[in-house]
């Protein structure tokens, strides 16, 4: 039998995504082979983790300043807001190195059947941050899945609402649905090669 | 024990890190719920969209079990309606209440082929929300709680049926409902089979009537109250300008 300690953190690396109590005993044991490169300046790294990150009170990243670094980035465009439902959506577009503009994360989707309603997302700042103005395009990056859709019409709901008050809203844009690079359509699901068909345009 | 059938996609729940609880509802098992492995994985997640029509295998030890299910996907519905904001909430409005009413593992066959009418029929041309209205009421027959619109329930007379007991759902004519009036649920004339040009005021005095026996009968199955996705349906109906109808 391992001791107290081992089977604690066993214990915590077993409620990791991708790791069983197996697999979550091998990580624990490669950690403490290699406790001086390994194990402790991870452990110390996720102390500074748990101490400096946080919630950026203006888009919902995480970061270890608030406001984050994309909204304290003079360089980038804020009068454009991507909206995305997590912050795993917010650095997969970061990845790409294509989108300059600010970011607003949700916080996941809007559920009929879970109970999960707009009071349960972060999109009350985001009508705060439209309606103080200055905002000329709004990007709706939800998931293209039932729950990720109607959560961004109900957003546009809202943003047009706005508009309406103000007289003038921001241009409201979602993300296309369709062919993926490299993607032949022989392979492609119906679903996809239907919306891709649907939101075909001029060449 | 197991089964192979065609379902219609009614929800998917993530259960652990990337299986599913799937229900369908099957043309001829019903509503029914299964485990599906991998089922809210990137993978698999496009086919367990609501409305989807997939082709199910469900097998379990013993018939009361949860079971395991797999599915292929026949008929992408959903992604044809997810650029659709006010299909899409009926889609989801129609789905979230055969969830909520819809006895499971009981056999509906009618239900099954009209939810996939319905859904075909979703954004289709001007009148599909007048569809939808007459797809609520034909839910509330195959749940027992149909309409009786054939005669006034208090004089026998089939002229000017105008309203529609909140208590029976019996139709009742304009001369014996006046005293009540506010107390009776409009008859939208399109329930009468009238062919006429649906006004908006009509689609809202057939919703409500549905709107009326569907919560009637979540009530009496301890289901709750109805889906809050029917209410957004509604609510955006009546925001909506261009749904068909004269204002």
């Amino acid at each position: 039998m391992s001791s107290p300690e081992i089977e604690r953190l066993v214990q915590l690396l077993a409620k990791l995504p991708g790791l069983g109590p197996r697999s979550a005993r091998r990580a624990a044991l490669h950690l403490i082979k290699r406790k001086d490169i390994l194990l402790e300046p991870l452990a110390a790294a996720m102390t500074d983790a748990a101490i400096s990150v946080r919630t950026c009170g203006t888009c919902g990243n995480l970061d270890a300043t608030d406001p984050c670094g994309i909204c304290a980035d003079e360089r980038r465009d804020r009068s454009v807001i991507c909206i995305v439902e997590d912050v795993a959506d917010l650095w997969a577009l970061e990845r790409t190195a294509t989108f300059k503009g600010a970011y607003h994360v949700v916080g996941g989707t809007l559920s009929a059947l879970d109970g999960r309603g707009p009071e349960d997302l972060n999109i009350s700042p985001l009508l705060a941050r439209v309606s103080a103005g200055g905002i000329s395009e709004v990007i709706l990056a939800t998931s293209a899945t039932v729950e990720g859709q109607t959560t961004a019409h109900y957003i546009s709901d809202r943003l047009e609402d706005i508009g309406a008050e103000r007289g003038e809203g921001p241009h409201i844009t979602r993300l296309a649905h369709g062919v993926p690079v490299g993607g032949e359509l022989d392979y492609l699901d119906d679903g996809t090669l239907s919306a891709a068909l649907k939101a075909r345009r001029p060449v | 024990m197991n089964w192979s059938d065609e379902g219609i996609v009614l929800s998917a729940r993530k259960h652990g890190e990337s299986a599913a609880i799937v229900t369908l509802l099957t043309r001829t098992n019903g509503r029914y719920s299964g485990l599906v492995h991998g089922g809210s994985g990137s993978r698999a997640r496009g086919i367990y969209q609501t409305g989807n029509l997939v082709s199910a295998d469900w097998r379990a030890r013993l018939s009361e079990h949860l079971g395991t299910m797999s599915c292929e996907l026949l008929r992408p519905y959903s992604a044809g309606l997810m650029t659709e904001r006010l299909p899409l909430l009926a889609l989801i409005s129609a789905g979230a209440i055969l969830e909520r009413l819809l006895p499971e593992r009981e056999p509906h066959p009618e239900t099954f082929e009209r939810f996939q009418a319905l859904i075909e029929s979703l954004g289709d041309g001007p009148d599909w929300v007048t569809g939808y209205v007459h797809w609520e009421r034909r839910l509330l027959e195959d749940l027992g709680y149909g309409l009786d619109l054939t005669a006034c329930a208090a004089t026998g007379t089939t002229d000017d049926l105008i309203y529609v007991s909140p208590r029976t759902g019996c139709a009742v004519s304009a001369g014996a409902g006046a005293p009540y009036s506010d107390k009776l649920l409009k008859l939208p004339a399109f329930f009468l089979g009238s062919t006429d040009r649906m006004t908006r005021d009509d689609i809202r005095d057939g919703l409500r009537v549905t709107g009326h026996f569907l919560a009637r009968c979540a009530k009496d199955a301890n289901a709750g109250d109805l889906p809050a996705a029917r209410a957004q349906f509604v609510d955006r109906l009546r925001r909506d300008a261009t749904i068909s109808g004269n204002p």
